[in-house]
């Protein structure tokens, strides 16, 4: 016996099956080597790591190019799992949970890492003013702005103090890409994307 | 005093810090979450062997990776280390490096031009 909801469900489950090879076509046209959306934790990320070493190592990665993109996976991962941790838990009854997404996939002459994640609007302004501050320097100044955060006496309580993206953006070489997408008044969507290239 | 050894792991460094000898060894990764909670207690050691140290002290540095959160760290273990050179004892420190890791080698120079204490940077063979 077939009613109005049986088959709304139907539907449904077809649409997600569909959806689903659409979502495999989409990860294997842009060469996707892992992607996870959810909460970034320490075994997480160990095993991440462990997976991405692997496939660097079974793709035969230069020692150089393999190096620069663990370094930069590390701190990609690590800056999601501390933001995790300062993202207020009343940020679930607005309907959004703890959860970040990460990517990595293979690019023209390296590796793509694009990762995504909840940011208090309040803290848009001053985190915007960083990434800029580090986009508009060149290497030697970004040495010189590494070594004077290195030694200020600055630090967050995990030990990094802010050092990560500066880290990223001298390891590879290039700009920070990244956005803002405003949710609401409160929250926004921060995307930042990584490219590690073998460029020697 | 006592010494300090400790097994390395996939996040963590192998430590040897060996009083009697004068001789202090970090190998491996150093990718801690909370670099602060592994490190604390190498800086105390560091801090109680300046007291009475070996006359000569040869720190050697063989990391493969470090994450940022270690790099605060190292800096402390450093700084401590420049303290003891100052107070007139003999201090080296060994920083080791894979062929072409130029970033690794980058790293340790960082460190030479804040830390007051002789640097040696080996290059290791593969």
């Amino acid at each position: 016996m077939h009613n109005a909801t049986d088959k709304s469900v139907m539907t449904e489950e077809k649409d997600s099956a569909m959806n689903i090879y659409d979502l495999y076509h989409r990860m294997e046209s842009n060469k996707v080597v892992l992607s996870f959306k959810g909460d970034v934790t320490s075994e997480l990320m160990s095993s991440i790591l462990q997976i991405i070493e692997q496939r660097m190592d079974s793709l035969n990665e230069t020692p150089r190019l393999r190096k620069k993109v663990y370094n930069v996976l590390v701190e990609c991962l690590q800056n999601l799992y501390h933001h995790i941790d300062e993202v207020p838990v009343a940020s679930e009854k607005k309907g959004f949970d703890r959860s970040a997404i990460f990517m990595i996939s293979l690019s023209n002459n390296g590796y793509s890492i694009t990762t995504g994640n909840y940011i208090l609007t309040s803290r848009k302004k001053s985190f915007r003013d960083r990434l800029d501050r580090i986009n508009s320097l060149e290497p030697t100044d970004l040495k010189e702005l590494y070594k004077e955060v290195l030694s200020s006496d600055s630090r967050s309580d995990k030990g990094g103090g802010g050092l990560g993206m500066i880290d990223i953006a001298r390891k590879t070489g290039k700009k920070l890409n990244y956005d803002f997408t405003p949710l609401n008044d409160e929250y926004s969507f921060f995307s930042l994307n990584i490219n590690v290239e073998d460029n020697n | 005093m006592d010494s300090i050894f400790i097994e390395g792991t996939p996040k963590t460094p192998n430590i040897s810090f060996d009083s009697g000898k004068g001789a202090l060894l970090l190998k491996g990764r150093s990718i801690p979450e909370n670099s602060i909670e592994f490190y604390k207690p190498l800086v105390d050691w560091l801090e109680a062997y300046s007291n009475s140290p070996q006359p000569k002290t040869v720190c050697d540095i063989q990391l493969e990776y470090f994450n940022t959160s270690s790099s605060k760290c190292l800096l402390d273990l450093f700084k401590k280390m420049e303290n003891m050179s100052k107070n007139g004892n003999e201090i080296i420190i060994n920083w080791y490096y894979e062929e072409d890791d130029e970033d690794m080698l980058e790293a340790g120079e960082d460190y030479q031009s804040i830390i007051n204490v002789p640097f040696k940077m080996i290059e290791m063979q593969d």
